[in-house]
């Protein structure tokens, strides 16, 4: 083993780096995206025993499962959006292994988001934050932590998750420049969020309607969804694991996401 | 055309096998006990029996043609009767005829049913195809639901009342006290009668029989066979039967016994007055009362007064049901239909177990079988007179 | 008049469950006839067709004239009470449970006088012998029809006589889960149960993140309770049974998905799979969850376990194209009800099929008059319980079609394909 391989295991053994879980359980309770009825529908995610050490299969336990590509903690590739449709390696299973892994920068709006579900991201924001904890270097995960898994890990409360009205969604996400800030003058990896999307919960009106899978995607960059446990990041400095299921042409899919973390 | 008469033919050997409320047994066994005492009571052999009528309802899902090989019997002529309640006269007449024409030789009648502790709950419901279909699903009571409304009819109708009924079970059962088979050996009287518990209103507990199990026969011959044998018998003066009788009739308030009255007097060459003793198919009073009228004891309607003047006891006016009757004796099922006839033969041939009706001469012994839907559909009577 | 039916105290829990039997089931072929009529609240006996005489008990060939062209006709029921009985005796356990048990034997009226006469059983406010009745015919707990002979008028608290009661699946002091009450049908179908005096509403809420006014609105209704409940999802359709199976009386599933298009609309099968997964899986589910506990409490006393009613559509007898795939679901929702119904029958828990013509909600748009209003499908459903039946065609559209269906259902499919209808 390498010494910086075997430094990790070292470090990894001797708790020196930690190991987050990002990933929310999938169940099917877990609030599904919502669209207008008339249109296609992600299938939630079902789970039925084949066999739990009873007369269909004595000795052993395990399940079927359905769900759509985009259920709980999921990745999107660049294919899911129509901007992205053309680009190489857009898909799950053709997107470099090499993105599998990537830093990330933790961008913490638990204050707005709390006073505002609708809060939007702004480039000016987020140069403040440069500012202080110095710039998004490239190929980095830009995570958006708002405390908005809580509603589900520490409350069970799907519906303020989802918080939908006659509206529509009112959740926090990315307004247009601060994603193409991301993209042009950052070249980020990715963009992840705590909510149902990588948008927010009105994005269809912004201008173009959801600017960040239309911009991400479009720059063939990732997007991280129903993420939880970004409370346990430093704000820089993890390396986020995201290596989505290999999927025949997929546009996404649900994963197990973790971040490592170097303690002080 | 007039109707053939039935001289010459003679009716012998009553046997009753000795009733029992359940038996373990199957229907065959008390079919080969009465047929092997026919057999030892006419001092024959098995194959001089070359004709058989048999009733039974727990005989299946054999009939009467399974039986013989059961039996071990090739008798030339067999009848299969499934009459309830009119089986004992059918067959009789049947038999008679049979003899008359020459088929047969010695027919043995009989009839007889086991009783399971579940039989008789597993029959009704398939009792009938309009049984199944129309009255079983009504409460399942049974004949006794049937019955009931029959008498509820019959008692507003004629006015009627319970203590006429009381009259005659009472009757019946000072009978059975001296009839060893009886399997109800208690006295009955007008007050426990009339205190009993309600089965299906207005019947009480007394109104009704007790299934069981049991088995009854009887012989019929020439009398020339009967002489030979050296046999006491009767002689079969009319008897006739009737089915469906009067369908439109919204409640069965009169049997089918009406429609055939005066010829079955006239070929007897008797009247009510010339009768000794009676034995009614008594399954419930208000039908013992129904065959008083229709068969002419009393007009229609005058019932509850014909009870009350007749004492129907074996010393008394008009002795009835003399054994006791199903009422006191018990029903064993199609042996039902034979008890009357052949309790009537051992009147008329001084055989009676003890239960002797002073001079008798001549008796009437009627049937009634088979409620089918709301009604019995089978009358039956014969009037039987001593040997020569 | 009946005593009203008082308000069932709670369960003692120390005293065992009666165990449901069923009153006789067995009838010949040629009597099923009564059933059929009965399965839809019809009171017919076979008429000849030579001779017009009116048969009963069912049989094979007329007793006047031995035609066998007998036809089952709908019949008045008139008739003269002419004897009656208290039974306080049965060899039938279901009987042994109820008694005593009061029969009478009634005169048809007819013509010619020669009206049959039929065993009956009596509802309590029937007089004595001789008196004038109704005769109808009901389904009992054996699912088989027997013939009631009713008041010729009718009189207070009908519904609430103990032996009438046998045949009805009356919502009256029962509690019922409603599976979906995010419709608008289905919240007409709670506010129709309230009003028909159900104890205790369970309003099933799937996704409850997805808003429903009119949900909300059931809030204020005292017997109400919203339960989540989402009929794809076994989990969430065996926790609610975990809950509440024990309690439930009568189960009306209205949850359903609905979308328009048939086979070539559509590129994949994903709308077909989630139709399929509400109406024909969930029926599924909602069966295997809620069914073994609904049979156990078929007797539990006054206000036993008793119904169960699928929410179906007249597209279920023939394929209505531009509604295709729906059409298939309801289909096959239909056949597994019947299989429902087999099992929950063996305990004598009716399930009660409703087949509505299309109702005028966000789904039908496109459909033209008439429709119809969830409230009246509601009524419908009432009714049907009410009255102890097994099927119910609610609307002039879905009464059309069965008429035709009846007639002859390779015609209504002739037509339906030209676009006739």
């Amino acid at each position: 083993m390498s010494a910086l391989l075997n430094t990790l295991a070292t470090a990894l053994s001797g708790g020196n780096v930690r190991i987050v879980d990002l990933t929310q359980t999938l169940s099917p309770d877990f609030p599904a995206i919502v669209l207008p009825p008339e249109m296609g529908q992600s299938q939630p995610f079902r789970q039925e025993a084949i066999s739990k050490y009873d007369d269909r299969g004595p000795g052993w336990y395990w399940n079927n499962f359905t769900l759509g590509e985009h259920t709980g903690t999921h990745f999107d590739a660049p294919i899911h959006w129509v901007s992205g449709r053309d680009l190489p390696n857009n898909a799950v299973d053709t997107m470099p292994a090499a993105h599998f892994m990537a830093p990330a920068c933790v961008l913490d709006c638990t204050k707005e988001s709390a006073e505002n579900p609708d809060f939007l991201l702004t480039a000016e924001w987020i140069k403040a934050w440069e500012a202080k904890h110095g710039q998004i270097p490239k190929g980095a995960w830009v995570l958006m932590r708002t405390g908005w898994s809580k509603h589900l890990t520490d409350r069970n409360d799907a519906v303020a998750y989802q918080n939908m009205d006659a509206t529509g969604q009112h959740t926090p996400g990315p307004d247009t420049e601060a994603v193409l800030f991301l993209v042009k003058e950052r070249d980020v990896i990715g963009f992840g969020t705590e909510t149902i999307g990588t948008d927010a919960g009105q994005g269809f009106h912004l201008k173009p309607p959801y600017p960040c899978h239309y911009y991400m995607h479009g720059a063939g960059k990732y997007g991280l969804q129903c993420l939880t446990n970004l409370d346990q990041l430093p704000t820089t400095g993890a390396m986020i694991v995201a290596a989505p299921l290999k999927l025949r042409q997929g546009s996404g899919s649900p994963l197990r996401v973790f971040a490592l973390v170097e303690e002080a | 055309m007039k109707r053939k008469d039935y001289s010459g033919i003679a009716v012998a050997v009553p046997v009753t096998i000795p009733y029992v409320r359940y038996s373990t047994h199957e229907a065959h066994w008390w079919l080969a006990r009465v047929l092997r005492e026919l057999i030892q009571g006419a001092g024959i052999k098995k194959s001089d029996i070359d004709g058989l009528c048999v009733s039974s309802f727990s005989l299946v899902p054999d009939t009467a043609v399974g039986l013989m090989q059961h039996l071990g019997m090739s008798p030339r002529w067999l009848d299969h009767i499934p009459m309830g309640g009119a089986s004992g006269v059918v067959a009789m007449r049947r038999a008679a005829r049979a003899v008359q024409a020459g088929d047969a030789s010695i027919v043995a009648c009989i009839a007889g049913d086991t009783n399971h502790v579940a039989s008789f709950r597993l029959m009704l419901g398939g009792f009938s195809a309009f049984a199944r279909d129309a009255t079983f699903p009504y409460g399942a009571g049974g004949p006794n639901g049937s019955f009931a409304m029959i008498t509820d009819a019959y008692m507003r109708r004629y006015n009627v009342k319970r203590e006429d009924f009381a009259k005659l079970c009472v009757a019946q059962r000072d009978n059975a006290l001296k009839f060893p088979h009886a399997l109800f050996k208690k006295p009955l009287t007008i007050e426990e009668y009339m205190n009993a518990r309600p089965i299906a209103d207005p019947l009480h507990l007394f109104d009704c029989v007790m299934p069981c199990a049991g088995a009854e026969g009887y012989l019929v011959m020439s009398a020339e066979k009967a002489a030979e044998l050296g046999l006491k018998s009767a002689r079969i003066l009319s008897t006739i039967e009737r089915h469906n009788a009067m369908p439109d009739d919204p409640m069965q308030l009169t049997g089918g016994w009406v429609l055939d009255r005066d010829e079955f007097y006239g070929m007897a060459g008797v009247t009510t007055k010339d009768i000794d003793f009676i034995q009614t198919y008594d399954d419930y009073p208000v039908i013992a009362l129904m065959q008083m009228e229709d068969l002419g004891f009393c007009a229609k309607g005058e019932g509850s007064a014909f009870v009350q003047s007749n004492s129907f006891t074996l010393d008394g006016t008009l002795p009835a049901n003399t054994s006791g009757g199903q009422l006191s004796v018990g029903q064993a099922g199609a042996a039902g239909g034979y008890i009357g006839m052949v309790e009537t033969i051992r009147q008329l041939t001084g055989q009676a177990l003890g239960n002797p009706v002073p001079d008798a001469e001549i008796g009437l012994v009627s049937g009634f079988g088979m409620i089918n839907y709301d009604r019995g559909i089978c009358t039956g009577a014969a009037i039987l007179a001593k040997g020569d | 008049m009946a005593n009203p039916l008082n308000r069932p105290s709670r369960k003692n829990p120390i005293v065992k469950t009666r165990l449901p039997t069923l009153p006789p089931t067995t009838r010949g072929r040629f009597a099923l006839g009564l059933t059929a009529a009965a399965t839809e609240g019809r009171f017919e006996l076979q008429v000849c067709a030579d001779c017009g005489a009116v048969q009963y008990p069912p049989r094979e060939a007329c007793n006047q004239c031995l035609s066998v062209e007998l036809k089952w006709t709908p019949q008045s029921g008139a008739g003269e009470l002419i004897a009656t009985t208290v039974l306080h005796h049965s060899n039938d356990l279901f009987y042994r449970d109820r008694m005593p048990w009061r029969i009478g034997m009634v005169r048809l009226d007819a013509a010619n006088d020669k009206g049959p006469s039929v065993v009956a059983h009596l509802h309590g406010d029937v007089g004595e012998a001789p008196s004038r009745v109704r005769l109808t015919a009901r389904l009992d707990r054996s699912g088989q029809a027997v013939i009631y002979a009713l008041p010729e008028k009718e009189t207070p608290n009908m519904a609430d006589d103990p032996q009438y009661r046998e045949t009805t699946c009356d919502p009256k002091f029962r509690k019922v889960l409603v599976t979906d009450g995010k419709t608008a049908l289905g919240q007409a179908v709670v506010k129709a149960l309230a009003a028909a005096g159900a104890d205790l509403i369970w309003v099933g809420q799937a996704e409850p993140w997805k808003m429903s006014p009119g949900l909300d609105k059931l809030r204020e209704f005292p017997q109400v309770a919203i339960v989540p409940l989402d009929v794809t999802d076994a989990d969430s359709v065996n926790k609610l049974a975990a809950e509440i199976g024990g309690k439930v009386d009568i189960v009306v599933n209205t949850a359903e998905l609905h979308r328009s298009g048939g086979i070539g609309d559509r590129d994949n099968t994903d709308t077909a799979r989630r139709e399929m997964d509400v109406n024909y899986f969930g029926l599924l589910r909602l069966g295997q969850s809620f069914g073994g506990a609904m049979k156990f409490r078929a007797a539990d006393g006054q206000s036993s376990a008793v119904a169960w009613v699928n929410l179906l559509s007249i597209y279920a007898l023939s394929n209505f194209a531009p509604h295709g795939t729906y059409s298939a679901s309801k289909a096959a929702a239909l056949s597994l009800s019947q299989c429902l119904r087999t099992e929950l029958g063996a305990a004598g828990v009716r399930v009660i099929n409703v087949f509505p013509g299309p109702i005028d909600d966000e789904w039908n748009q496109l459909l033209p008059p008439p429709k119809l209003g969830a409230s009246v499908v509601a009524s419908a459903i009432v009714k049907a319980l009410k009255d102890g039946v097994e099927d119910v065609y609610p609307g002039d559209v879905a009464q059309e079609w069965l008429t035709k269906y009846r007639e002859n259902p390779k015609v209504l499919e002739l037509e339906l394909r030209g676009g006739g209808m």
